[in-house]
């Protein structure tokens, strides 16, 4: 339809369903089902790993045995014992040893980058950092294996140098630079009107930062330290050759250990097809994937809770 | 200490101390920084130190010889290749996809943080999680058994989030005003899409991309029961081959093999630490130029 | 057609809306709204801030549809069509050009930029030529960019953007033509410019003009609406509201500048 008006020849679109409305609606349902995608993906790891390790989770598992006994002998026989405490506390040993070391650093960085330096040095700093988060796994484990391992026995004067020292120092440079990330981002989120006020008040930089900064960022820094917790809880190569392989609870920072993630790593190549030794190392898959799942909704809420506050 | 006289201004002693404190923590942060980041340097020197002389073209180009303790690393670095690829595609349109959903289409709501939390979950999953997802799902139920399909796929889903974050973050940097403007000129949302807002965020979704490929290229849990294998004597002719590959390779010539000279483990490291650090640094080169690069 | 009784003329409505109500989840942007608007008159509307003013312009061409925190009740015809009744929005908007008040280049070239509703259409070769020449001609900038029509119209001043963005407007060949307060980001001599340019293409169309600037209203404006926190105060031939014969007190205050 067109009508000639004021010499301009006018072409009227029409009420009509085209082409392009027909590709506007198939495009939106295909982006649909990519955006939840992740949500199926992440049922899909649950389930097929479950899925695994339910004929051990649900019917062999005494619950009790399986988290308090540190005996853990898959191939003994005739019975041979699941007892996944002393993986457990390996795990939590190292993370935890990297945790110590890794969260006053990181934190420091964090407040440096994000406080203090400006221009050009933050610029090459957050370079820097990130390349430090780039390292594979593989790569770490490695080093721990051949550098690590003999500065340790040298400088200690041990006769094993793939301990949780190794593994804890390794995972904490693995985890920093996600922690320092979180961090910044924390600290960047707190108002500039909070450190304005602040310095009118005649305050120093220092000061300002731990008496506004920090507590107002609180949230944000809790979550940064959940998140490194998680990484090193799901660490597996550098654990796998960092951390030894004896399988005992440890009482000093120079004992082997071994980690959930490296035990399924070392031992499932060994198993047979659905045999118990099997499910149970996918059972094991089925805790470290919900322990990560809560630690990653904590530090979501808590992100969450950070910037709701203001809001 | 007595006050001193700043021209009228008198600066109590107390605020002298605020100040050296100030200069105190400002160094004592400073330590910290570098602290944390010298490893990165040292590593890398050593690495270069105890890794360049095994580094020749037979190095590259030749396979492994002597139950592996000479020899190159040529099959691997062809696995990389293939792995990285069927990656990529798997990956790369799904999590462009699912980016759009996020930048363009959804609202504010339950879902949406569902999604958001499922991706930081998605790259929160422990990598030996992804792979016995990857054994149960692609080599069990869908029965690729252990191929070059079946870890790749592991690795798609493990590196999505990352294709999905930056290509979000490239898209919603395209200003709100552009797509009101086309749609008041009667275009479709999809076609505002591809007409407007992705080709100018390709260059974002290139970063993205870059980085995931670096992803990928470390990964070993993953592949090590889905895909990749210790040792083959032929090169993988197709998707359903298995392979081996720099990450795993790097494993297996560290702890798998006895009596290896000290350099070749070294070299092997020194390769791959050296494609991911390239890859990284061409990404956030990539990124920079860009943000000069000003088109409004 | 319907005869006028100020004057005698006879017109016909292009647009109007029956107790248009607009909310924005518990606020209420525009109550009860109900006025016509005629073919080939420009209709002014004036008011403070966060009157309703710009919501009313975005119901007429159903960007509601585009954001989800937007209700809209009530009628609004467009050619006697009530435009929720509608099933192709995007022919609908095609039909009504809108200017927005920050001026809008869209990062591709200048030709581009005006090219790219013909080309929704289906235009091409030297039709598109012509369309893209007429159409920045008539928006007063084809002698400003007819060499460089390759360079990137995100990239030109605010000025020529605005132009530009009229330009865009013109090659919908609209209907309606809805501008949201253009001049504020805009120096003194291209408002001029634009301001007649929208008076020469009165008679092919008709045109919506939201303005914070009464004297613009008084300048452009055959019949004007009086916006006031979501309510339509009144709506009369603009000349009354300046010689005091308005209906409603407020009016007259707001137009004299005793609030704003």
């Amino acid at each position: 339809m067109s009508d000639k008006v004021g010499g301009v020849v006018r072409h009227s679109v029409e009420d009509k369903i085209d082409a392009a409305w027909i590709w506007d609606r198939i495009a939106r349902a295909l982006v649909f089902v990519g955006g939840i995608s992740a949500i199926l993906f992440i049922i899909a790891i649950f389930i097929f790993v479950a899925q695994q390790g339910l004929g051990f989770a649900l019917f062999e598992l005494d619950a009790a045995t399986f988290f308090t006994s540190p005996a853990w002998r898959p191939t003994s026989e005739p019975e041979p014992q699941f007892g996944a405490l002393a993986l457990i506390a390996g795990t939590a040993s190292v993370t935890g040893f990297a945790m110590l070391v890794a969260v006053p650093f990181s934190l420091g960085a964090a407040i440096y980058i994000g406080e203090f330096a400006t221009g050009r040095t933050r610029e090459v700093l957050k370079v820097l950092v990130e390349l430090l988060a780039a390292i594979p796994s593989v790569v770490w484990g490695f080093i721990g294996l051949t550098i690590m391992n003999p500065l340790i026995i040298d400088l200690f004067d041990v006769p094993v140098g793939l301990t949780i020292l190794n593994a804890g120092l390794i995972l904490g440079l693995m985890a920093a630079p996600i922690m320092t990330t979180i961090a910044e981002d924390a600290l960047k989120a707190v108002p500039e009107g909070y450190r304005e006020a602040a310095e009118a008040m005649g305050a120093t930089r220092w000061q300002v930062i731990r008496q506004v900064v920090l507590p107002s960022a609180k949230n944000g820094l809790v979550a940064a330290i959940l998140l490194g917790v998680g990484r090193g809880f799901g660490e597996t190569m550098a654990v796998l050759m960092a951390s030894g392989h004896s399988v005992n609870l440890p009482t000093s920072p120079f004992d082997s250990v071994r980690a959930l993630t490296a035990t399924i790593a070392a031992e499932l190549g060994e198993t047979a097809r659905g045999s118990e030794h099997y499910q149970v190392l996918f059972s094991l898959g089925i805790l470290l994937f919900l322990v990560t799942f809560v630690i990653n909704l904590l530090a979501d809420i808590l992100v969450r809770k950070g910037k709701g506050r203001r809001a | 200490m007595s006050a001193q006289d700043f021209g009228g201004f008198q600066a109590q002693p107390l605020d002298l101390q605020n100040q050296k404190n100030q200069r105190l923590f400002r160094i004592l942060f400073l330590l910290m920084t570098v602290i944390l980041i010298l490893p990165v340097v040292i590593i890398l020197m050593l690495l270069v130190s105890k890794g360049a002389p095994a580094l020749s073209w037979a190095f590259f180009t030749e396979n492994p010889v002597n139950g592996m303790t000479e020899g190159g690393i040529f099959p691997a670095l062809v696995g990389t290749l293939w792995i990285v690829a069927v990656a990529l595609i798997a990956s790369v349109p799904l999590g462009v996809a699912a980016a759009i959903y996020l930048s363009e289409y959804a609202s504010d709501n339950a879902l949406t943080r569902a999604i958001n939390l499922a991706i930081i979950n998605l790259a929160g999953v422990p990598s030996i999680v992804h792979a016995l997802f990857g054994v149960g799902a692609f080599v069990l139920f869908f029965g690729f058994g252990t191929s070059i399909l079946a870890a790749s796929l592991t690795l798609a889903v493990m590196t999505l989030p990352v294709v999905i974050v930056s290509t979000r973050e490239s898209l919603q940097a395209v200003p709100q005003a552009f797509r009101e403007a086309c749609w008041s000129l009667g275009a479709t949302r999809w076609q505002t899409i591809r007409k407007v807002v992705l080709p100018n965020s390709i260059s974002g979704i290139l970063t993205g991309v870059i980085l995931e490929v670096s992803r990928t290229v470390g990964e070993t849990a993953p592949i090590m029961f889905t895909g990749a294998a210790f040792f083959l004597p032929f090169l993988p002719q197709g998707v359903l081959d298995q392979t081996m590959a720099m990450s795993l390779h790097l494993f297996v010539v560290s702890t798998q093999v006895p009596n290896v000279p000290e350099e070749l483990p070294f070299g092997v490291a020194l390769v791959l630490i050296g494609m991911v650090l390239v890859l990284n640094s061409v990404s956030i080169a990539f990124r920079m130029y860009l943000r000069g690069q000003k088109k409004w | 057609m319907v005869v006028d009784s100020d004057n005698g003329k006879a017109w016909s409505e292009k647009l109007s809306v029956r107790d248009l109500t607009i909310r924005y989840g518990e606020k209420v942007a525009l109550n009860k709204a109900t006025f016509q608007i005629r073919e080939n008159e420009i209709f002014g509307v004036i008011g403070p801030a966060n009157s309703g003013k710009t919501s009313f312009l975005r119901a007429i061409n159903r960007m509601d549809e585009m954001t989800p925190a937007m209700h809209v009740s009530g009628e609004v015809l467009f050619n006697g069509k009530d435009v929720s009744q509608w099933r192709n929005l995007y022919a609908l908007r095609s039909r009504i050009g809108v200017v927005f008040p920050l001026p809008v280049g869209l990062p591709m070239s200048v030709y581009e930029n005006v090219a790219f509703a013909p080309k929704l259409r289906g235009l091409k070769g030297a039709e598109l030529d012509e369309i893209v020449e007429r159409c920045l001609t008539r928006a007063a900038l084809w002698d400003e960019v007819k060499d460089r029509l390759d360079s990137l119209g995100s990239l030109l001043s605010g000025g020529q953007q605005q132009r530009l963005t009229i330009a865009r407007a013109l090659s919908q060949e609209p209907e309606v033509l809805l501008l949201d307060e253009f001049s504020i980001a805009v120096d003194p001599v291209t408002t001029m410019r634009i301001e007649d340019v929208l008076k020469e293409l009165k008679s092919e169309m008709t045109i919506v003009l939201v303005t914070n600037l009464v004297q613009q209203a008084r300048r452009l404006a055959d019949r004007t609406a009086f916006f006031l926190n979501g309510e339509v105060v009144e709506v009369g031939p603009t000349a009354d509201f300046f010689t005091r014969e308005t209906k409603d007190q407020r009016t007259t205050d707001y137009v004299e500048g005793r609030f704003g």
